[in-house]
């Protein structure tokens, strides 16, 4: 990658133009608008010819590592390969070109795409229905939480106006309760990562509208007293939900419906395929069990139908999977992160030993190389330099759980190779470390930037173009 | 299991994997699975496809879809996409990276992020804005709970009635789950002068009748009452239209849709939001900014963090992480292309072609106007002296979308640089013809 370091305004020179449009209106002239509606100084946009502006994105772009650059083994996030076919079928003009209020007699084509995708993803998670209308996984969870209260409303019980969520779980669990107007009861895990059975218990009764678990939860383990814990809130009269953020070990394997949850959303995504465009647009549909069917459609959370667009390209992953080939997903997803954890449990502190699922968590790494005078190497340190041997980094520091997390996710679209080559050079820092860990203080060494300084940053922002 | 083009382990090669994790098979691998959540039985999913096969069944289903000439808007816009944009925008690079979180391999989303907060502020005036939202609607519904968050103990957010349909229901919908008291209203000024725990005022720039409203002297109701002022914004308009800035308001949303994104019944879209400094530490999203690496070259960083669900959990601005960043790309490239100068005529040629079928369609004497004499852009509403169903057939026959009926019973209508004169004039002869 070469270090390019042009902002689009600094190729800007007054004059030029990218754009091309009719020279005049065949309509006649425009009405001015009145002089108190109108707006001052033209906006300060760059002036740039056409080819400015290729040049310059392409510039930027090969600044960017994605998934088509190289491994990406980016935990809780599910970096698996984005199918080209599904940008081939968003890219339809009979998709493109309608308007989200067409009548409903002139989109039949896709009223079909829903109703067959609202049906893959029943079948695929256990689910009864699935509303489309969120745009995030986020914004999923906060759509199955409104569905949750509106549940329980319905019922006339008012009084529960609190979540339990784990203190494994994603930020985003606390956030969007909160966001939902529930309060946050977190439960503790045990040493060996999984929900606390016993610490539930006194926190359940009739305030608690629902648990939100992640199973496999974010240290990559599956949550085997999920039975129980599926009882007990049920039996308080409390509602399960699912974080569908970390689904695709169970792909093809097992069904959230079948474990007892009543909502849960699905990140497109993550899950199935579908590219997460440098941080979206991505898709989050909630999914719920038959007794949540009836509030399915109350809340209006997103402007129109969802991302369409991205429910396409995951409804054509679906249609390449099939019944045949999804069974192997969530296994191969399995086997290629537990592979990877116990190739390298000799190098770095596995904290976890037991079988994990898509993903599993290191606490950094056993010889960090600390000695007298000299700090050893640190998780950041180990992930700066993963860039420099041309490997995305893992998710650090992240669950909360560990002080030194490294979160390693495979995806079931890695090879055999990918990964062996991606292990040789986790053990290769991992020597590095042992005999020179201030060279990984100032890793990456071979990336267009150095580690930025983020505390000027945040202190005296500039967030920006000034001229 | 036969191979599969996404799946690149050989039987082999999934041997030597189990080999070393010290299982026999892949099952095994889901020991710690109470055997019964083991779903055994057969996907009721379709057989696998070829990739042809695929092609064939969305062509087959985007072929049952009616490709229509559209002259609705109601917040979603058929302007003219230029074709650089989808090169750009699907550039493997963009197209499948991650949020990015490690800044040294991810100057590239870094640095069309900050362009694209850069655009919008120039574009609304304001001083900061993140790294985008899921789309209009949602973007107002989080700026009204922003204005209950920076104003401590006020509870209640007067909304103008004028805002589109989709906006106030969105609005409503997180308003309620939060408790926030939402007043919707046609005479903000009447309404927010009534509220004793006003929080704030959210009114359309443009709105959904597309007159351009004048927002005077809302800045100061807002103001004097300790109150936020909220603008929801078409942005392409903003190239014309009197900014939040220029009107006082301390924040801006809306919808990135009109900057050249396709229809695609409905999204993606991108929203996007912009503050004041003031409360720059109360938005929600993604914020970058430009600092310096340890060599001193200039670069870009995820920034301000501390507001974030990852850093704050429950105690976040929002709940929203990573959203839209692409369609951020998408409107940073149309912006880059249209410039200043673009933009302005894009409108000059939407209004132009508005105002002639508005005149053309009045003169037809089958409509009347309820908002005669108020300045519209590009959509503007008629009340009909005809029949509507049998005016939307016709219209529909001919290949049109328009004259979708809003609540009030208006006809609604909108026209943007796309279309021709020829068109226009068909629209009007279908019209005089039922």
């Amino acid at each position: 990658m070469k270090y390019y370091d042009k902002l689009i305004f600094e190729l800007s020179k007054p004059g030029r133009t990218g754009y091309s449009l009719p020279a005049s209106s065949a309509c006649g002239t425009a009405d001015a608008l009145p002089d108190g509606l109108k707006r001052g100084a033209a906006p300060a946009l760059p002036e740039v010819c056409e080819i400015d502006v290729v040049r310059h994105y392409t510039n930027l772009s090969q600044m960017n590592f994605g998934v088509d650059t190289g491994f990406y083994p980016l935990g809780s996030c599910t970096m698996k390969y984005n199918p080209k076919i599904n940008e081939e079928v968003a890219a339809m003009p009979g998709f493109t070109g309608l308007h989200p209020l067409q009548p409903a007699e002139t989109v039949k084509g896709v009223q079909t795409v829903y109703d067959e995708m609202d049906k893959a993803l029943a079948a695929i998670t256990g689910m009864k229905h699935f509303t489309f209308l969120p745009c995030a996984g986020a914004h999923g969870e906060l759509t199955g939480l409104m569905l949750m209260r509106e549940y329980h409303m319905s019922r006339g019980d008012l009084a529960r106006t609190k979540v339990i969520v784990p203190d494994s779980a994603h930020g985003t669990n606390p956030a969007s309760a909160a966001v939902c107007g529930l309060e946050i009861v977190v439960v503790k895990s045990r040493e060996n990562g999984l929900v606390d059975v016993e610490s539930l218990k006194p926190l359940l009764g009739p305030d608690i509208a629902g648990i939100m678990m992640t199973n496999p939860n974010t240290l990559g383990l599956f949550e085997r007293d999920i039975k129980e814990i599926a009882a007990l809130v049920h039996g308080c009269g409390g509602l399960l939900y699912y974080d569908g953020a970390n689904m695709n070990p169970l792909l093809g394997v097992v069904r959230p419906g079948d474990m007892g949850f009543d909502i849960m959303h699905l990140n497109l995504h993550k899950t199935f395929s579908t590219p997460h465009g440098g941080g979206g647009p991505g898709s989050g549909p909630v999914g719920v069990a038959d007794r949540v069917v009836p509030f399915l459609q109350i809340p209006r959370v997103s402007g129109f139908h969802g991302n369409f667009g991205i429910i396409l390209r995951a409804y054509a992953y679906i249609l390449m999977l099939g019944r045949e080939n999804i069974r192997m997903a969530g296994r191969l997803a399995t086997l290629g992160a537990n592979y990877i954890k116990e190739s390298l449990k000799d190098c770095y502190k596995l904290p976890i030993p037991t079988v994990c699922k898509h993903e599993f968590v290191f606490d950094g790494l056993i010889n960090d190389g600390a000695r007298e005078g000299v700090a050893g190497a640190t998780t950041l340190d180990v992930a700066k330099r993963l860039l420099d041997y041309g490997f995305h980094a893992p998710t650090i520091y992240f669950p909360l759980l560990f002080h030194q997390a490294i979160m390693i996710e495979p995806t079931e679209t890695e090879s055999l190779e990918t990964l062996d080559s991606f292990i040789g050079v986790m053990r290769k820092i991992a020597e590095e470390a042992a005999a020179d860990p201030e060279m990984l203080h100032s890793a990456p060494h071979n990336t267009p930037i150095g580690r930025p300084d983020e505390t000027t940053a945040a202190r005296q922002p500039v967030l920006k173009y000034a001229a | 299991m036969g191979s599969f083009c996404y799946f690149p382990q050989t039987e082999e090669d999934i041997r030597v994997m189990l080999d070393r994790i010290g299982v026999s098979s892949l099952d095994d691998l889901y020991s710690d699975v109470p055997a019964d959540f083991i779903y055994r039985g057969e996907y009721d999913l379709p057989s696998a496809l070829s990739e042809q096969q695929v092609r064939d069944y969305f062509e087959g289903l985007a072929a049952r879809n009616s490709r229509l000439k559209v002259f609705v808007g109601q917040g979603a816009y058929d302007h003219y996409t230029p074709s650089v944009i989808s090169y750009i925008t699907s550039r493997s690079e963009f197209l499948t990276a991650y949020t990015p979180y490690q800044c040294e391999i991810s100057q590239g989303t870094l640095r069309y992020i900050f362009e694209w907060q850069s655009m919008i502020c120039a574009l609304t005036g304001l001083d900061v804005a993140n790294a985008s939202m899921y789309d209009g609607p949602t973007a107002a519904a989080e700026a009204v709970r922003m204005c209950v968050a920076s104003t401590k103990k006020r509870n209640s957010v007067v909304i103008a009635a004028s805002l589109l349909p989709n906006v106030i229901d969105t609005v409503r919908t997180y308003a309620k789950y939060a408790g926030i008291n939402i007043i919707v209203a046609e005479d903000v000024a009447a309404a927010a002068g009534g509220t004793a725990d006003l929080a704030g005022i959210l009114v359309p720039s443009v709105n959904r009748y597309g007159i351009v409203e004048d927002l005077s002297g809302l800045v100061g109701l807002a103001h004097d009452a300790g109150a936020l002022l909220v603008e929801y914004c078409d942005p392409s308009a903003l190239a014309v239209v009197r900014t939040p800035a220029e009107w006082g308001a301390d924040v801006a949303v809306g919808d990135g849709q009109s900057l050249g994104i396709p229809l695609c019944y409905g999204g993606p879209y991108v929203g996007f939001m912009a503050c004041t400094t003031a409360c720059m530490r109360k938005l929600p999203g993604r914020i970058v900014g430009q600092t310096t690496d340890a060599s001193g070259k200039r670069c870009f960083v995820l920034t301000l963090q501390a507001r974030e669900q990852h850093i704050r959990r429950e105690k976040a601005t929002s709940n929203i992480c990573s959203n839209e960043s692409l369609m951020a790309l998408w409107c940073t490239v149309y912006l880059s292309l249209m410039g200043p100068e673009g933009l302005r005529k894009v409108n000059e040629l939407s209004h132009a072609g508005a105002r002639y079928l508005h005149d053309a369609l009045l003169a037809t004497g089958k409509f009347s106007d309820p908002f005669e004499g108020k300045y519209f852009l590009k959509e503007f509403v008629l009340a009909p002296k005809c029949d509507v169903p049998e005016l939307q057939k016709a219209l529909l026959g001919a290949g049109y979308f328009a004259a979708l009926q809003t609540d009030e019973g208006y006809v609604t209508f909108c026209v943007t640089e796309k279309h021709s004169r020829a068109e226009l004039d068909e629209i009007v002869n279908i019209v005089k013809a039922i």
